[in-house]
């Protein structure tokens, strides 16, 4: 499985994102500059987190609009695999490739720490690899991850599964409406979460919850 | 040269986290009157020529496409 990094100015999880991909795929991901307009042929292509652009007019509106989104937006049409990972899901619900918004914590404060996860939908091609319900351990670090949709576009994602994470054992740290961690697009293909699997992948790490979200996107079996 | 101020505002129903630690600034500050604040966003743009119906147009567009969040946001454009 072929994967590819989108690079943009102000992101910082982008070595993490890449250590990750290499080490549980044992290929290095290719990268994929703002300016292009092509992204190679991959099944997997991740948006990590950061600040790009410095969380100007709105976190993840401006690099919404670079060129290499539209080519994003393109591969996800074909059904190619995205995932946006903390400001790469702000980026992805900014480029209207996900529902919803992503708002200012409600505590007004930036939330660096271990959360709980519940694995609220395991059909997903993301989530495979874990259990219905099962309650994982991740980082989370940020100060925009309030999710917030109308009352219809929340009953949709609701009742069509595409909640596919949940803050879970009191532990949202952001306000998320009913809990919401990560979602995925209608089609399953695109998925979007505030924590930071890429950091809980190995021992050294405290622990490798996290890895299960990669193998299960990567075909990596069980 | 057409200037324009776009101002965008949360919707209703949008919960406000910064408008809320404002008006309870306000509150501390003294200001016991204050029913709700809610924060949002100026833009002062001009445009170039004297095409005013251009002018709204794209401005229109701009807001669309970039100024606001159409999920949780309203704008609204006013050129003098």
């Amino acid at each position: 499985m072929k994967s590819a990094v989108v690079l943009l100015p102000g992101l910082n999880r982008d070595r993490d994102m890449i250590a990750a991909l290499t080490r549980i795929s044992g290929t290095a991901p290719l990268t994929v500059w703002q300016t292009e307009t092509q992204i190679p042929a991959v099944d997997l292509i991740v948006i990590p987190g950061g600040f790009s652009y410095g969380d100007y007019l709105r976190c993840g509106a401006i690099a919404a609009r670079m060129p290499v989104m539209r080519a994003v937006a393109e591969k996800a049409r074909q059904g190619v695999m995205v995932l946006g990972v903390c400001n790469g899901f702000q980026i992805l619900l900014e480029a209207g490739l996900l529902p919803g918004a992503l708002m200012r914590n409600t505590s007004l404060k930036f939330v660096c720490r271990e959360v709980k996860l519940e694995v609220a939908n395991a059909g997903t091609a993301f989530t495979r690899n874990y259990s219905q319900g099962q309650i994982i351990r991740c980082p989370v670090a940020h100060h925009d991850g309030n999710y917030f949709a109308d009352a219809e576009t929340l009953a949709r994602i609701e009742g069509q599964g595409q909640v596919a994470f949940r803050y879970a054992e009191g532990t949202n740290p952001n306000g998320s409406i009913n809990d919401i961690a990560g979602i995925v697009s209608e089609r399953g293909n695109v998925l979007g979460l505030m924590p930071h699997p890429e950091n809980l992948i190995e021992a050294a790490h405290g622990g490798a919850d996290g890895r299960a979200l990669f193998e299960s996107a990567l075909g990596i079996a069980a | 040269m057409i200037k324009a101020r776009i101002t965008v505002t949360l919707k209703n129903g949008v919960l406000d986290p910064q408008g809320k630690a404002i008006e309870g600034a306000l509150g501390a500050l003294g200001f016991d009157g204050v029913g709700s604040v809610r924060q949002g966003k100026v833009f002062d743009v001009e445009i170039q020529g004297t095409d005013r119906a251009g002018a709204e147009a794209d401005l229109k567009a701009m807001c669309e496409k970039l100024l606001a969040n159409t999920v949780i946001e309203n704008y609204s454009i006013a050129i003098p």
